[in-house]
């Protein structure tokens, strides 16, 4: 059973790796669309259409290194929320961010890549490998 | 708490209902003028003033620009403003004098920010997010010492979300301050729905001796509870009374896609105003009140379905305002300058909303509520609008009303906390 899994566990990830390949060969601008709708659904409300969030309450997803920074990171702030006193940019957001787990990686990637890519935004896009990998680690930290 | 569903739902084009007037500070128009609900009607003709729409014979000036997020406000006598500021290293408090026209600055002081300010019997009272602190005054109304005040209370619940602190007082030497809850519907603090404790040490209004230094939380009062967060608040001095303004609940659509849809989630729930008795319990987070139907509705978190109505033993509203319009400031208006319909009513501060999106935001005014005989009294009325200039959304709007004070001549005060202004709004025949 063990070594099934040992044996099963690598495919799988091999395979997710090429279905990830295949999405970003599909185009980005597919991978933009799913995860406008992903947006639309759950971030907008607080974080705005613009991505420019509301003063004092909810931070912007513009010009800000949590969004653009280490990806990992931000992968763990949809999982599991956000509720920490720091400044953004000089400015302090007293809204607590919910936690999301419950999206699936490619939805999570999905709407990460759209985030980093949209409001003027230009980094790299997140994969669902990336996604898979900081919830594997997330889950196994007891989060 | 229940999490958000990973299915993406749709969004739905939903035809708005309602009339807006203005392009601005106003709701969805259900033709209803029952007894406790209140629809906005606007006051024609309007003249446009300083950037501002007020009804005719009014006036609005810009008293004073570049104000370091001014939230709330008290006016002497002599004419001196006290406007309690965001920004701590001496820019807590600043004095303004009214010239008529423009005020001068005569001096700031205190290293906290926060919201709440009042005068009282010889004091000014001022809050940063988790004390409350006093500053005597001379027979004038000048701070003696504005750098050693007393400290009335301190160590009030503070976990950043709504944890401004606003403060009113009662002619019994009491002081009364908002907790509000750091949270926005408990979810995450009562996931066994055993009872959300976070209403311990939160989510109510506390009253404590206001001549008493150095208080704890522990020894106010717990004066009413199962309100989420209070921001503007004015002792109603016809009912001897507290009445508050609540910001209701957000996120109806996020939470529960299945029970609401994105254009009830903007107009549910309801802007609360309370008039407040000692006990009293408003039910957050298990309660909401729902304008439209004019109900009190059981809260999907705790086996609400949208349709079911909450336990008659909640407090209801003594009026219904839309959802999410922030109701910052409260002021009832004692003045005599004012035509006579306006005396005893109350002049509400939307600060303008940012949770009803994707729908057009909506606030961002002052309305003026007619009240007879100390209850509040039909439709609300649309008095100062058009502050968030072209854009209406919160990080593009130009201006946001916050505190309402009213001056010795009977004109009043709003304050601007996004854009720094401050605006005088007189009357003339």
């Amino acid at each position: 059973m063990k070594r099934l899994f040992l044996l099963i566990f690598p495919l799988a990830f091999f395979m997710a790796t090429v279905a990830s390949a295949q999405t970003r060969r599909s185009g980005t601008e597919a991978v933009m669309a799913r995860g406008q709708i992903v947006y639309k659904s759950v971030c907008l409300a607080c974080h705005m259409a613009t991505g420019a969030g509301v003063p004092h309450l909810n931070p912007p997803l513009v010009n800000t290194t949590y969004v653009l920074g280490d990806k990992a990171a931000l992968i763990k702030i949809v999982l599991n929320g956000f509720n920490e006193d720091v400044k953004i940019n000089g400015q302090s957001y007293s809204n607590t961010m919910t936690p999301h787990p419950d999206l699936t990686d490619r939805q999570m990637a999905d709407v990460l890549t759209y985030v980093r890519k949209s409001f003027g935004n230009k980094a790299s896009a997140v994969t669902v490998a990336e996604v898979k990998k900081v919830r594997a680690r997330n889950l196994r930290a007891g989060k | 708490m229940k999490m958000k569903k990973a299915s993406v739902f749709l969004l739905s084009a939903y035809a708005s209902a309602g009339l807006i007037l203005f392009n601005a500070c106003k709701s969805p128009d259900k033709g209803s003028t029952a007894a406790n609900d209140s629809t906005a009607t606007a006051i024609k003709p309007t003249t446009s003033s300083a950037g501002l729409t007020v009804p005719s014979g009014f006036s609005a000036v810009v008293l004073a620009e570049k104000l370091k997020g001014p939230r709330h406000l008290a006016v002497t006598p002599q004419g001196d403003i006290y406007v309690k500021q965001s920004e701590d290293n001496g820019d807590g408090i600043v004095v303004l004098h009214d010239d008529g026209g423009k005020a001068t600055v005569k001096s700031h002081f205190g290293n906290y920010g926060g919201t709440g300010i009042a005068i009282k019997n010889g004091y000014l009272y001022a809050t940063s997010n988790s004390d409350i602190y006093r500053y005597k005054l001379d027979d004038k109304n000048q701070v003696i010492n504005p750098a050693t005040p007393e400290t009335v209370v301190s160590g009030l619940t503070n976990k950043r979300m709504h944890n401004s602190k606003s403060i009113v007082l009662d002619n019994d030497g009491n002081i009364y301050v908002n907790i509000g809850a750091y949270s926005n519907i408990c979810e995450e603090y009562d996931k066994d729905k055993k009872g959300c404790p976070v209403l311990n040490d939160a989510a109510g209004i506390w009253q404590f001796k206001a001549d008493k230094l150095n208080q704890k939380q522990s020894d106010g009062v717990k004066y009413a509870t199962g309100l989420r967060n209070v921001v503007g608040l004015d002792w109603n001095q016809q009912d001897n009374q507290l009445f508050v303004m609540q910001h209701g609940r957000d996120a109806l659509h996020d939470l529960f896609p299945s029970l609401y849809s994105t254009k009830q989630s903007a107009d549910l729930p309801s802007e609360c105003m309370y008039a407040l008795k000692k006990g009293d319990d408003a039910g957050w987070p298990y309660v909401y009140y729902d304008w439209i139907q004019k109900k009190l509705m059981q809260g999907p978190e705790y086996g609400g379905d949208g349709k079911k109505e909450a336990d008659a033993k909640y407090l209801r509203p003594a009026m219904g305002y839309p959802g999410h319009f922030a109701p910052d400031g409260l002021l009832f208006y004692t003045g005599s300058q004012f035509p006579e319909k306006y005396k005893n009513g109350a002049f509400i501060a939307f600060h303008g909303s940012w949770n009803r999106a994707p729908e057009p935001q909506e606030g961002y005014c002052v309305v003026f509520q007619p009240f007879k005989d100390g209850k509040s009294d039909g439709q609300y009325e649309i008095f100062a609008d058009g502050f968030a200039g072209p854009k209406k959304t919160p990080d593009g709007a130009l201006h946001r009303p916050c505190g309402l004070a009213q001056g010795p001549d009977g004109s009043i005060y709003v304050t601007d906390d996004q854009g720094g202004s401050l605006y005088k709004i007189s009357y003339k025949k």
